[in-house]
């Protein structure tokens, strides 16, 4: 029975694994099977690890336990809606330019220079092989940012706290008169990278530009966090740690149902804010926003969260690929009222521009914020 | 040991938490399969509570590790105590003892068990206690990945290896209690191992009992007032919705002022004990807290 309705799990979308249906199993073996309540709390607290995952849980409960009364169950409302398939479409048929790459020395000369060629052209107007081989030379570039003090102390020639450890392993090899002494010094971690990347309408193709650099250029390396932002918002860390970055796309596509639908980003940035960044991810992280700042939303809303997620983290980016468009000025509304909380605004149209982002990344100090530094440990 | 969830229910309240039937089963469940128990859940709805009153129930020793990032293995489990064991080889080469002895003699008189300092998780697994104490390991998902693959390595088997000393396992396993607040997510191994609870903000009946329980000096109808309150000002979209901690804190910022019911004024000043962000105090102010306090004596007062 439990085994059964586990498989019932599975197949509305719960990872269920084995060793989890068995505690489900002991678990009701403590408990009284006729009673509902305790069963569905002892599969809760078996069965489920993500507060996300509650309500499907609470429907498949619904049908398996009580299929009997089944009439009340709460309307599913279908959030499915896949209204775009990343590049799916290019990337299966391309097996011929692929080839080329298994070629020998002169020919990637060649290929080197068409991607000189390839930098400066905006994401828009690449085909999906463009975009594959532009993210080959993303590769190269590092999106590190600066590391910050750690708690954790490692091991030095000098420094100013006495290592007591190393310095009584080596007094036992001089007799117990600690002649060599050793120090510690505070360790360096990574900050974590945060993005949140708008992937309504015209952002989507510089949203897959930037989400493929990205997984190219860090995956690995650095703690990254990805969200899309459009009309909901959406989590896309797991896709993105997957080490092939297409399989990573159209899995993170899959999850992501409004790929060019319009956009509030007021509200998810308080979705963010609310459940992710303030709480702690990005304290202290470098959070990097794509997005033109087209709002359907009020301003304001857009304005105060922005300085809100701004007071926690470290460096605040903006990249907004529709800046270099002659003439552009932050007309749109959101994009208005967000300028003020952002540290830089740098472009994301092209290789050139990933470039530069890069380097924003990494710079060392951000610009000095009027009223002090929050958040940043 | 309990023998029903219903139990549990009994006990803690008895011992000042009132659980919900979620809450009871997985600590019930967690005591009979021994098996750790992690909660998550907003800041302030009482995650960290249950392990203080299972300890206070049990009688078992509340072991306390608060988590943080770049905690490691001699802040949580051992370190040795190197500024003895330095003072210790002094000692010996002064009175002479060292002359007649190999190195490895000497290692093995420095790395005695008396050197060591047992920290939190060492600790829970090696007491030498009848009752198995209540360890509570505060704020897991501050602690980075390496420290987690570790946590799940000593609660799995409930034993620490120490090299120079050899293992300590424990008799009886100690009642584990994780919390965190989901400011990342704890790795899917170290989930698979506890049992899960999503701690939610009690109900209106359940907050009320709870301010009662907690603040007795406030009486029946404060109480319903501020509860009800509470419950208007977490449907108002805040930064921070207050968890049921602020509500207790807010009771007994009423009860020492001498406050028997709600009013503007009093509202307007003890509002800090309860929204912790200007701009949530702000749109507060915005709702009206005429306002607020008719809906929360509505609320309050409303058959049911």
């Amino acid at each position: 029975m439990a085994v059964a309705f586990a498989r019932v799990l599975r197949g509305a979308g719960l990872r269920v694994p084995l060793g989890s249906v068995l505690t489900f199993v002991s678990a009701l073996g403590r408990l009284q099977l006729g009673d509902r309540d305790q069963v569905y709390w002892a599969g809760r607290a078996t069965l489920v690890r993500n507060p996300e995952d509650i309500p499907l849980y609470d429907r498949s409960f619904h049908v398996f336990w009580m299929a009997a009364g089944a009439g009340d169950l709460p309307e599913e409302e279908e959030p499915l809606h896949i209204t775009l398939a990343v590049d799916d479409d290019g990337e299966e048929g391309d097996d011929s330019p692929g080839s080329s790459e298994a070629s020998d020395d002169p020919q990637i000369t060649l290929r080197f220079s068409a991607m000189e060629v390839l930098r400066n052209k905006d994401f828009a107007n690449y085909t999906d092989a463009e975009l594959r081989d532009a993210q080959e030379l993303m590769t190269k570039l590092r999106f590190i940012g600066p590391p910050r003090r750690s708690f954790r102390q490692r091991r030095s020639k000098r420094g100013r706290r006495p290592d007591l450890q190393a310095t009584l392993r080596s007094a036992l090899r001089t007799g117990g008169e600690p002649i060599t002494r050793h120090w510690r010094v505070s360790g360096e971690r990574l900050r974590r990278l945060v993005l949140l990347v708008d992937v309504s309408g015209s952002m989507e193709p510089y949203a897959r530009a930037l989400l493929r650099f990205v997984h190219a250029a860090v995956s690995g390396r650095q703690k990254v966090e990805a969200f899309a932002i459009g009309t909901r918002l959406t989590r896309v860390t797991r896709e993105l740690n997957s080490r092939d970055p297409d399989k990573a796309l159209s899995q993170a596509s899959t999850r992501v149902t409004d790929w060019s639908g319009g956009t509030r980003l007021g509200e998810c940035l308080r979705l963010f804010n609310d459940q992710w960044g303030v709480r702690g991810m990005a304290r202290g992280a470098i959070v990097v926003v794509l997005s033109d700042g087209w709002d359907r939303g009020d301003p304001a809303v857009l304005g105060a969260e922005m300085q809100r997620l701004q007071r926690v983290s470290y460096h605040m980016i903006w990249v907004n690929p529709l800046k270099v468009s002659p003439g552009y000025a932050p007309l749109a509304r959101g994009m208005a009222a967000a300028l003020p909380y952002v540290d830089h605004f740098v472009e994301g149209h092209s290789m050139a521009a990933m470039e530069e982002l890069a380097q924003v990344i990494a710079m060392d100090a951000p610009r000095a914020r009027a009223n002090g530094r929050g958040g940043s440990r | 040991m309990p023998t029903t969830p219903a139990d549990v229910s009994e006990a803690l309240a008895a011992y000042g938490y009132i659980p919900d039937d979620g809450l009871s089963t997985s600590v019930f469940l967690s005591m009979v399969l021994q098996r750790p128990l992690l909660l998550e859940g907003e800041a302030g709805v009482g995650k960290t509570e249950v392990a203080k009153v299972l300890s206070r129930w049990t009688g078992g020793e509340l072991i306390r590790l608060q988590c943080y990032e770049g905690i490691d293995v001699s802040q949580a489990v051992y370190d040795w105590d190197y500024s003895r064991q330095l003072l210790h080889l002094r000692a010996a080469e002064a009175t002479g003892e060292s002359l007649g002895l190999t190195t490895s003699a000497l290692e093995q008189q420095l790395y005695h068990e008396r050197f060591l300092l047992k920290r939190a998780l060492l600790k829970a697994i090696d007491h030498r206690n009848e009752l198995p104490p209540v360890l509570l390991i505060d704020e897991v998902d501050r602690a980075d990945d390496e420290f987690e693959a570790y946590l799940l390595e000593v609660l799995s088997e409930y034993q620490v290896t120490v090299p120079e000393l050899g293992r300590f396992a424990a008799l009886k396993p100690p009642i584990v209690v994780l919390t965190s607040n989901r400011t990342r997510d704890v790795h899917d191994a170290l989930k698979r191992r506890c049992l899960y609870h999503w701690v939610e903000h009690p109900d209106f009946e359940r907050e009320v009992r709870i301010v009662r329980m907690r603040v007795p000096q406030v009486l029946e109808r404060l109480a319903r007032q501020v509860a009800g309150a509470v419950e208007t000002l977490r449907s108002l979209n805040l930064y921070k919705p207050p968890g049921v901690a602020e509500t207790i804190d807010w009771a007994q910022a009423l009860a020492a002022m001498g406050v028997t019911e709600l009013d503007e004024k009093t509202v307007a000043s003890t509002l800090g004990t309860v929204l912790k962000y200007r701009e949530d105090q702000e749109r507060t102010r915005q709702h009206g807290l005429a306002d607020l306090i008719k809906q929360a004596t509505e609320r309050g007062f409303q058959p049911h």
